[in-house]
């Protein structure tokens, strides 16, 4: 764990939005192995603190680009539970009104461009609002996560070559969980992931992902002298999914074995961790946490069954938002 | 009236444009101080600086997927692609990401950029810089494409794309940037979804795209010298598309040839032909012929390259035929 800070206010937010996060995607993937999720998803669970700890250092000018496996960033960035559930159900009070779903769920009101079902798909997207930022003299940052699989799509490095050149207010954040959908990254990325960024002079850091006091820190350090036009930055996140590719990958023993899946849960989890921190520095009490993990758990059952029950869109919006008036 | 060429023209509605609104910039391959191989830019940068007018590396699906992040943030981006051929290199920028974002947010997002491009063949350019792939962005929805035909269309609709709060892609034929047109002095924007009829007629309709437009009123007056009237279209943007104008025109002159210079199989001219026989079909005398270019590369030789393009004659020919009454589909 890094150093303890005295920011009581600001790590119980931490806490309770690593575990606002596990219990979204627990009740998604409910959701889907009863059926009454259309369509798949991908759990993020066991990710939380790389996109809390990094989400955590931004403000909601800040912007984000997402992934597929995007709802830790969107709870991450100040996502209600409500909206998010009636997205990934298909229903009209879905951020996106039902448009997206869990794929492409945005929520630009808290600076979330969205989620991409292209790998690496947003790259350029995030470096843009980057050039626009620098170009009308703005001082919002924008972090592009991604994972490890996205660092073989070339559009990585074209972007982060002109992110460069014009020292743009942009961190990629790679969230290495060492699969590349289906395949070990270390069969599919040669070399070092941070030395390719270095490659262009951008500054690269390697994170402990499970960790989100070292996550915050480090993404504090990096926004702030991102504003004043010291960036762009690389954030390679070593973490973990719990779950498979997605939410259907159940039986997943020719790629990795349940006995590593079953370390990192048991001794590297990071709400686990962290929670262990509150305690020992007496900034929460078991019985504290326990109360505000009930509370999230509440939110979230009311939130599912409000989506349930939440009514699909009107026939007629098949073709509106097709183009902007 | 003055005339201006098609490159002045561009120009000008660039400039124009970026004078009105401080958040309009430009960036691509050789923009700046180059003002592209073709000097369409040239000036640009002198008067907006090159934070406005921005050279980029020659990564196209790099400073594509930049101008949707920045249009998604509140920059209206143009972005220069160098030739139309290049498009296949951007389509997920494009395709997946410009042209599906506004949608897929429920209309939370929108992506208000214009990506200027190319199209044109007998140019001696070969089969990878001589392309119209106007259909393949055309058959995305989300994306609006707009097709000028001179120096006047290449003005008003620049300046409407620009304003254009969804992205736009403008084909320009590499061709016309010579060609002059009188141009007013004065501030004019031409809407999307407007045809154009460039000369009226009674016996046949000549719907024809950018370069196709001068093809066809050509054609128009080879045929006027034989007593055939035939009325020339151009659609100016092919989507939206102008059904209505068309349609009425055919349902006057009861017979049509659409020319357009993309590939005539799965095209531009297919989509209007097709439009007309399911909403004109009791109108008509003939059954709408279809003039794209040969379904072959672009071929370098200049013996075989013309061969590939419709010309003024063969529409002529075509037309005649239809005129006559001529069986030109028997089984």
């Amino acid at each position: 764990m890094a150093k303890a800070k005295s920011n009581t206010e600001d790590y119980l937010r931490m806490y309770t939005q690593m575990v606002r996060i596990r219990t979204f995607e627990d009740n998604a993937n409910q959701l889907y192995l009863s059926a009454r999720m259309p369509g798949l998803t991908h759990m993020y669970s066991g990710e939380e603190a790389v996109a809390v700890g990094i989400c955590e250092a931004l403000t909601d000018d800040d912007r984000i680009t997402s992934t597929h496996r995007g709802h830790g960033h969107c709870v991450a960035k100040g996502a209600e539970f409500k909206a998010m559930f009636c997205e990934l159900l298909g229903k009209a009070e879905g951020y996106c009104r039902g448009k997206g779903g869990s794929m492409h769920i945005a929520d630009q009101s808290h600076g979330n461009l969205g989620a991409n079902a292209i790998v690496g798909g947003s790259m350029g997207i995030a470096t843009g609002s980057a050039l626009r930022a620098k170009l009308q003299g703005s001082d919002d940052v924008t972090v592009c996560f991604f994972g490890d699989g996205a660092t073989a799509q070339g559009l990585l490095y074209e972007v982060m070559n002109m992110a460069a050149l014009w020292k743009l207010p942009v961190i990629y954040a790679c969230e290495n969980n060492g699969y590349s959908e289906y395949t070990k990254t270390e069969e599919i990325a040669a070399g070092s992931i941070t030395a390719r960024a270095e490659a262009f002079g951008i500054e690269a850091h390697q994170v402990d992902g499970q960790d989100v006091l070292e996550v915050n820190d480090l993404a504090r350090k990096l926004v702030a002298r991102a504003r004043k036009g010291e960036g762009p930055f690389f954030i390679e996140l070593m973490t973990y999914r719990y779950h498979g590719h997605h939410v259907g990958d159940i039986n997943r023993e020719y790629y990795r074995s349940k006995a590593e899946e079953k370390e990192w849960k048991d001794n590297r989890d990071p709400i686990i961790r962290f929670r262990a921190h509150l305690v020992r520095e007496g900034i929460a009490t078991e019985a504290d946490l326990d109360a505000l993990n009930a509370e999230i758990e509440k939110d979230a059952a009311e939130a599912v069954a409000y989506a349930l029950d939440a009514a699909y869109p009107d026939a007629a919006e098949v073709n509106q938002h097709v183009y902007a008036a | 009236m003055r005339e201006i060429t098609l490159s002045q023209a561009v120009n000008e509605a660039i400039a124009e444009e970026m004078r009105r609104d401080p958040s309009v910039f430009l960036m691509g391959e050789d923009v700046a101080e180059a003002g592209t191989p073709f000097k369409v830019l040239s000036g640009l940068v002198e008067e907006f600086g090159t934070d406005r007018v921005i050279d980029t590396p020659i990564s196209e699906p790099g400073f594509m997927g930049m101008a949707v992040g920045a249009a998604m943030t509140g920059a209206r981006p143009i972005v220069d692609l160098m030739f139309g051929d290049f498009i296949f290199l951007i389509m997920d920028q494009l395709c997946n990401q410009a042209a599906k974002t506004h949608y897929m947010s429920g209309g939370k997002l929108t992506v208000p950029l214009v990506l200027r491009t190319n199209m044109g063949a007998t140019r001696r350019s070969a089969a990878q810089h001589s392309q119209s792939l106007q259909a393949l962005v055309a058959h995305i929805p989300g994306l609006k494409v707009a097709m000028p035909s001179s120096a006047y269309e290449a003005k008003g609709l620049m300046k409407t794309a620009i304003r254009d709060n969804n992205p736009v892609v403008i084909f320009e034929d590499k061709l016309m940037y010579q060609d002059k047109a009188p141009v007013p002095e004065e501030e004019y924007l031409i809407p999307f979804g407007v045809a154009n009829v460039k000369r009226e007629g009674r016996d046949i309709t000549l719907i024809g795209t950018s370069s196709m437009v001068q093809v066809a009123e050509k054609a128009a007056e080879i045929l006027a010298a034989e007593g055939i009237s035939a009325e020339v279209i151009d659609p100016r943007t092919i989507v939206p598309l102008d059904e209505k104008t068309l349609i009425e025109s055919v349902k006057k002159t009861s017979r049509a040839i659409v020319i357009d210079e993309g590939h005539q199989s799965y095209g531009v001219t297919a989509e209007i032909a097709s439009r007309l026989n399911e909403k004109a079909f009791y109108h008509l005398d003939a059954p709408v012929l279809r003039m794209g270019a040969m379904d072959v590369p672009v071929p370098f030789s200049p013996a075989l390259e013309d061969l590939t393009v419709p010309t003024p004659e063969q529409v002529a020919a075509n037309a005649r035929r239809l005129v006559a009454g001529e069986l030109i589909h028997a089984a």
